[in-house]
């Protein structure tokens, strides 16, 4: 099978390139990670992130034949060849494969991705009923992995004013909790031009989530839920309208 | 080589080492947290089953019928003091992480969601009961996500993608720190630390079909034993019964738990036959050496007879979907069965390794010398590289999870306080990285030697013939020669990369130096464990023989040294269970 992969290593190269690679796959060999395991025991020196194997740490995102994926999830069947490797867009390169995620990560702990909840504890779990514990799936499941962040022509435009999806995604989690008690503040946070409003729709991150989690729709309901804020503050008239600006 | 000083070094950022590293930050004492991924990228993010607590919440439960399940799955080998503080302090434990935000499902009352898993019985083995509180079969990651934003709630330190080398060591034997590589730039680094702890999890990747991670690799264990320490109960390794067929990807043990079932060739329920009582969810080892039994007598399924089948089509699609999910959506990808109407081929495969860093209830690293066990200044282990023992010979499923946060609690407890109570930082030895730079120097330089996926895959494969789920005389003998060789071979591994940049084959080298140590501490220690205890089941010695073997094995590198210590029978405060004859 063949593969063209991105190569860049600041050690020795003045300007990335594209290397071409042939490998002969075993049987058993059903992922592209498969495949760069096989392409790596040829040529040690290609530099890549790995570890579950299993789609669920969010390690080896990468841009492969146009789209962002995971590589240990991606079947070798379901690709065109040669297959071409990049690392995923928008993030600096350390090297090779491996991108630079510290602004990734900046955007999700500025969301505060934590329970807030300053009443005592009880001695037991706080309860919580099947229903409110449902509008948490499709959102706690996030790996990390950046996938849609990358993909997002406003995270490439602003990278370090807008959260993205992923972390939106994240700050909504939080928002929807029913045991979290600090909603007016986490709206407050995302209270700018930048911060939330970047997201155009243009629903990239939904395409391309390997866990087939929908970004654009938690984005969505915090801008509904923000409309819902304002207008309660406006008829309410205690509290003066924060301006857009913020 | 630039030196840091910090109070304490957590060397591991999974459910363990995130659970110590938050009592350090919240003590307020300078922490850093090393981890060689980051940290939600751990293996712990990969538990899918669920995490045990004998909370009551489907039907009356006692902490005492949980610490008799935990014994008993240990086959005795347990330390009965370290179970009852640990099953003592479960609920805890689960409410605590409740408090901090981890999405438990939950049952119509709003209370924690528990389910049924194997070995976990009620009033002392009379029939199962729900004990597992589970996040659907995402736990793990539910757990890793919840502390590792707590921590990030606590300010904690984090080096991201730093490598852990070797401890550092003064000639009194006290733990000074760590030698660390940070990737990214290849600069080495000196982490001087008042407390260090080690909490670098599995090893599961010595063998060739394994549930594991690649990163688990027991970099925590080689360190200790290059440090000249003991690694505990090496010999005791849990096959986990349904790992998907050829990809080794974990199908959890919660499949069964929510009425799935196990059928060979003819559609037999064969569980029936090995554990009446149990049934599908008799402890792990039992229902491993079932499936190896039913496959090695002709009764396996598929083209080449080598698995059988999970059922649980039956189960429906609504409860699939709902407390399954990540299941199916595995089952789809590694296996191509949708287990809504098609079995999922299952094999045993290597999960859990029950041995480690020998360690008290307070997470302090321990050596036994002439009757008594002392403290190593300075070093501490939690979670799954270390040994305290509460698995023993067989780990329970769903009590790992537990282990870590409880273990890591204690440990960042007793850190705290052991951090107050010194004075000034030691000075380090003169020669504190020598040992260290020789072994990175060596690869450098080495011309005319093996890959490492040429001496990787040796060894898989050795220990994968010569020390699987059972244990013959002369392949263990023969498997003692074989390993010891790759060892050899494996001083002379050769990387063509020599770049400093995120150098990931120097990593890999450097992997498996870890790898082969925790190799040669399990086919030495089992070939020498004359009986059959837990997951370590010999053909030539098929009975259990608490005469003569019920005791810890402590093996050291050098010479490849077994010593021996008694198992801990007596618990904290209640009555000691006696060992008995073990059915399900
Ligand atoms: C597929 C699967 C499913 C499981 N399901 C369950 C379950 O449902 N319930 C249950 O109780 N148990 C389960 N287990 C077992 C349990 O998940 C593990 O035992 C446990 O998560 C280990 O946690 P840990 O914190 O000890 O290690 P890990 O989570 O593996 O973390 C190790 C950490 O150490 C770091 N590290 C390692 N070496 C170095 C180094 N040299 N330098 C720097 N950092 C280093 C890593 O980066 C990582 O952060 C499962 C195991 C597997 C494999
Ligand atoms: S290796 Fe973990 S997501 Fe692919």
């Amino acid at each position: 099978m063949k593969f063209s992969i991105y190569r860049f290593d600041p050690d020795q190269d003045k300007k990335p390139y594209m290397q071409d690679y042939e490998v002969e796959l075993q049987e058993g060999d059903q992922m592209l990670l498969d495949a760069l395991i096989r392409i790596k025991a040829q040529d040690d020196t290609l530099s890549l992130r790995k570890s579950c194997r299993e789609g669920v740490c969010g390690s080896d995102a990468m841009n492969i034949n146009g789209k962002n994926g995971l590589a240990c999830i991606t079947k070798l069947q379901d690709l065109e060849e040669p297959v071409i490797l990049r690392p995923m867009p928008g993030l600096p390169v350390i090297r090779d494969l491996v991108v630079d995620m510290t602004q990734f990560f900046e955007h999700y702990n500025s969301v505060k991705p934590y329970l807030v909840n300053n009443d005592p504890p009880p001695e037991t779990e706080r309860l919580q009923s099947p229903e409110d514990r449902a509008k948490l799936d499709g959102l706690y499941e996030c790996i990390m992995c950046g996938a849609c962040t990358t993909a997002c022509p406003s995270f490439w435009w602003n990278p370090d004013k807008f959260v993205g999806p992923s972390g939106l995604m994240a700050a909504y989690r939080f928002i929807v909790d029913s045991r979290d008690k600090a909603e007016a503040e986490r709206l407050e946070n995302l209270e700018d031009p930048y911060r939330l409003y970047r997201c155009h729709n243009i629903m990239n991150c939904v395409d391309v989530c390997p866990k087939k989690l929908n970004p654009n729709e938690a984005i969505a309901r915090i801008k509904d839920l923000k409309i819902l804020r304002a207008k309660e503050k406006k008829t309410r008239k205690t509290i003066p309208i924060t301006s857009a600006q913020g | 080589m630039q030196k840091h000083q910090f109070d304490a070094v957590v060397v591991g950022g999974g459910g363990a080492g995130l659970r110590a590293a938050l009592q350090l930050a919240e003590a307020g004492v300078k922490v850093a947290v090393l981890s060689k991924v980051f940290p939600t990228r751990s293996h712990t993010v990969a538990a899918q089953g669920g995490i045990a607590a004998a909370l009551g919440n489907v039907s009356g439960d006692n902490w005492l019928w949980h610490m008799y399940d935990t014994i008993k799955g240990s086959d005795y080998l347990g330390d009965q003091d370290a179970i009852e503080f640990m099953c003592k302090n479960a609920a805890k434990a689960i409410i605590e992480l409740e408090h901090f935000g981890m999405p438990f499902d939950r049952l119509e009352n709003g209370r924690i969601f528990q389910r049924p898993f194997g070995g976990m019985t009620q009033n002392y083995g009379e029939k199962p009961i729900s004990r597992t509180c589970a996040v659907a079969d995402r736990t793990g990651h539910a757990m890793l996500h919840t502390l590792y934003q707590r921590n990030i709630r606590a300010n904690t330190q984090f080096f991201v993608e730093w490598f852990a080398l070797d401890l550092i060591r003064d000639t009194e034997g006290d733990v000074l720190g760590v030698i660390a590589l940070e990737i990214e730039t290849g600069d080495i680094h000196v982490l001087q630390a008042k407390a260090t702890l080690l909490a670098t999890g599995g090893a599961g990747r010595i063998f060739q079909a394994s549930t594991n991670a690649f990163i688990n690799t027991g970099d925590g264990l080689g360190m200790v034993a290059r440090a000249g320490l003991p690694l505990q109960d090496m010999e005791f390794w849990q096959f986990h019964p349904t790992g998907v067929l050829h990809a080794g990807v974990l199908i959890t043990e919660g499949v069964r738990g929510e009425g799935g079932y196990l059928v060979n060739a003819d559609g037999e329920r064969f569980m029936e036959c090995y554990a009446p009582n149990a049934k599908d969810l008799a402890s792990r080892d039992v229902v491993s050496r079932a499936i190896a039994t039913e496959i090695k007598e002709g009764r396996g399924v598929g083209k080449h007879k080598d698995a059988v089948y999970l059922k649980l089509d039956h189960l429906g699609e609504e409860l699939i979907s709902k407390r399954l999910p990540g299941i199916r959506e595995i089952a789809k990808t590694f296996a191509n069965a949708d287990p809504i109407q098609d079995p999922i081929p299952v094999v045993p495969t290597a999960h859990y390794m029950m041995g480690g860093i020998p360690t008290n209830l307070d997470g302090q690293v321990v050596e036994y010398r002439n009757d008594v066990e002392n403290k190593v200044n300075g070093l501490y282990a939690v979670g799954e590289c270390a040994c305290v023992s509460v698995h023993g010979a067989n780990r329970l499923g769903s009590n790992s999870l537990l282990d870590l946060v409880v273990f890591g609690k204690a440990a960042g407890d007793k850190m705290v306080s052991d951090i107050r109570a010194a004075g000034t930082h030691k000075a380090l030895p003169a020669d504190a990285a020598d040992m260290t730079l020789a072994r990175i120097a060596r690869l450098d330089h080495q011309t005319a030697g093996e890959s490492v996926t040429e001496v990787g895959a040796a060894m898989r494969q050795s220990m994968q013939r010569h020390c699987g789920v059972f244990r013959f005389p002369e392949l263990l003998e023969e498997g003692v020669g074989t390993i010891d060789a790759i060892a050899q071979r494996a001083q002379h591994l050769q990387i063509k990369d020599k770049s400093k940049v995120f150098n990931t084959a120097r990593v890999e080298a450097l992997e498996l130096d870890n790898l082969i140590e925790v190799a040669c501490a399990t086919m030495h220690a089992a070939n020498n464990r004359k009986e059959s205890r837990g997951a370590h089941a010999r053909e030539d010695h098929a009975g259990r023989d608490d005469e003569n073997w019920l005791s810890h094995s402590l093996y050291y590198k050098n010479g490849h040294r077994l010593v021996y210590k008694p198992v801990r029978l007596q618990p904290l405060t209640v009555e000691s269970f006696a060992p008995k004859a073990r059915t399900y």
